[in-house]
């Protein structure tokens, strides 16, 4: 049977809902789905052995893997692989950082962003920014190595007991050319961008940071996230890992409010998946209008605290 | 360091609204406005500061691509690099190849630093960089934000999903830029002159040990599904009203 390696995405002890959704991926491609975690501490591996449709997770502990170092992971990852037919990680920072350099070690072409699994060996992927949709086919009887597009899968449930097996750190060389020096995340109580069911973007039309705390109120209302556009990350009303878009965070919320965002393409391509589009723009001819699903031209300034009171 | 690769794709502008061809084979290239891609030009801006700086003396471009592609490499001579290759290669090329290509690059030059974009905005693969400095054996930061030299080494800041990190890396190395490093300068009409004399030498893919056949088959490119057309309402009650029937509020 195809056998499918998934590599685990984990952020301060916890197991991402991304890893999830990548095994979901798997799942439509064979039922022998195996997760590999590399970590310092193998708590976060019997974390994963609880999703849906894994049969092993192995879980190989050592410092080496105290922080994310792609350059660290890339040799282990391919080591384990041998035995693999298919590498799949997620399409996050993580995954786009890691996935090529197993590429480059096994020499096979990698396919980023994969959206749909039409047979087991033909994908489709999004290119320019989502405007169009490439569909692709892996030779036979070459390996295949993907990323996932987690905005296109859901995440599997959390009723598996998966066989935890401690496997031994191969013999690998471990560089030591790249050293961690610090991360600065900003730690919020709202839901994470990718898992809410709910989020509230704001633009530059939402003009700066201290703006920011209405879309914050009208947030918290809905227990939603809070996303931006690019501008607003440039002008510094809010941190980076709030980007929606190409560049930043592809997201499918079943609801989704665009507040002071004209609607760039490289905008829409984060949000093309979200059930929902709501725009305010006190501009009626914003291109942000022809793609929402419901529209309202209003001052965002007079928008959000009506519909903030009307939610007592 | 002595020199700094900065890799430059010629890709179809950021501003172009995408059509598909009605065969399905691609998208429209033809009389559509070509630029180097904006990542790219990210990463010849900060290699350039980082000459200035007198932290390097030469700064070289290279891309693969078709021989238009000159015209992309003529725009980074006049921003200020000293010197361009191109390798001639029609068709599409997969990142492994390309990174395989640029490799041997590498290795005639030995730069100190290479820059190039976190990705290409056509095939949206974000892949080269990483594939590249995995095949030179050397460290990566990818998705910059910040980058200082600092002699043998470079302290880089990178934005990835839960904020800014920060990397220390040995040179030399492989930095991927993400768009909020630096604002690229404008070009000058006497720097566009000036370009016009500086060298360009232009190889065959076919000179190269690389080989370019892909395993990766492309079926066709359909444009996206669209979505539904939606309604405008005209104030909060009525939004209110319209997220209830959806059953989106409660
Ligand atoms: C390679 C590349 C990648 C990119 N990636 C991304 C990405 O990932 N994500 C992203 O978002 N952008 C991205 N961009 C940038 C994108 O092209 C746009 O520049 C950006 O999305 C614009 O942000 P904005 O809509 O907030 O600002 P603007 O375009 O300036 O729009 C502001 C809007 O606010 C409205 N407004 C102003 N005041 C009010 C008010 N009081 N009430 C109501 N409405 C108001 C205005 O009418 C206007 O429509 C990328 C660009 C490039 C070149
Ligand atoms: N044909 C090419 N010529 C030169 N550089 C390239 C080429 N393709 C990709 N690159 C470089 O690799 C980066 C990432 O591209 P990609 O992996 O295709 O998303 C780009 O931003 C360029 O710096």
């Amino acid at each position: 049977m195809t056998k499918i390696l998934v590599i685990a995405e984990h952020f301060d002890g916890e197991i991402l809902s991304a890893t999830s959704k990548t095994v979901n991926c798997a799942s439509q491609i064979s039922e022998s789905i195996d997760i590999l975690v590399l970590g310092d501490d193998s708590a976060v591996a019997s974390q994963a052995t609880t999703i849906d449709a894994v049969s092993n997770v192995l879980s190989i502990s050592n410092e080496a893997f105290g922080y994310p170092v792609s350059s660290i992971m890339a040799p282990v990852v391919a080591e384990i692989s041998s035995e693999y037919d298919y590498i799949l990680l997620p399409s996050s920072t993580f995954g786009k950082d890691l996935a090529p350099r197993i590429s480059a070690i096994l020499d096979v072409n990698q396919v980023t962003d994969i959206m749909s699994v039409e047979e087991p060996r033909i994908f489709k992927r999004p290119i320019y920014a989502g405007n169009a949709i490439q569909t692709i086919k892996i030779a036979e009887g070459k390996k295949v190595l993907g990323t996932v597009r987690t905005a296109s899968f859901k995440e599997l449930g959390n009723s598996n007991s998966a066989n935890l097996i401690e496997t031994e750190m191969p013999s690998v060389n471990i560089p030591s050319h790249t050293r961690f020096i610090k991360i600065e995340s900003e730690k919020t109580e709202r839901p994470d961008l990718q898992v809410a069911s709910i989020v509230i973007s704001g633009g530059r039309g939402v003009g700066s940071a201290e703006n920011f705390e209405l879309l914050y109120q009208l947030a918290d209302k809905l227990g939603a996230s809070v996303g931006a556009s690019r501008a607003a990350v440039d002008a510094g009303f809010v941190p980076n890992d709030m980007q929606v878009g190409q560049t930043g965070k592809i997201i499918a919320p079943d609801l989704y409010f665009a507040i002071g965002i004209s609607g760039a393409i490289q905008h829409i391509a984060g949000i093309k998946d979200a059930g929902t589009i709501v725009a305010v723009n006190k501009d009626a001819d914003a291109p942000i209008f022809e793609i929402a699903d419901i529209g309202i031209v209003a001052d965002l300034f007079e928008f959000i605290p009506q519909l903030t009171s009307k939610l007592d | 360091m002595e020199k700094i690769l900065v890799c430059i794709k010629r890709v179809i502008d950021y501003n172009v609204k995408i059509r598909v061809k009605p065969d399905e084979s691609g998208v429209v290239t033809e009389g559509v406005k070509m630029s180097i891609n904006p990542f790219d030009e990210i990463a010849l801006e900060e290699a350039l500061r980082i000459k200035e700086n007198g932290d390097a003396v030469e700064v070289v471009i290279v891309s693969i691509g078709p021989d238009d592609s000159q015209q992309q490499l003529r725009t980074g001579l006049a921003m200020g690099a000293d010197r361009a290759i191109l390798i001639k290669h029609d068709g599409e090329i997969e990142p492994l190849t390309v990174a395989k290509a640029l490799s041997e690059i590498v290795e005639d030059e030995n730069p100190g630093l290479i820059m190039m974009g976190k990705q290409a905005i056509d095939d949206d693969s974000s892949q080269t960089g990483q594939i590249l400095a995995q095949l030179c054996d050397i460290p990566q930061a990818t998705f910059a934000s910040k980058v200082s030299i600092q002699e043998e080494k470079a302290t880089v800041v990178r934005e990835i999903d839960q904020g800014l990190e920060t990397l220390e890396i040995d040179l030399p190395a492989i930095i991927t830029t993400d768009l909020r490093l630096n604002e690229p300068r404008y070009v000058k009409l006497p720097d566009i002159m000036k370009a016009k004399k500086k060298v360009l030498d232009v190889i065959e893919s076919g000179e190269l040990k690389t080989d370019f056949s892909s395993s990766i088959e492309v079926i066709n490119v359909t444009p996206p599904p669209p979505r539904e057309s939606g309604v405008m309402v005209n104030d909060v009650e009525e939004l209110v009203v319209a997220l209830k029937e959806k059953g989106l509020l409660s």
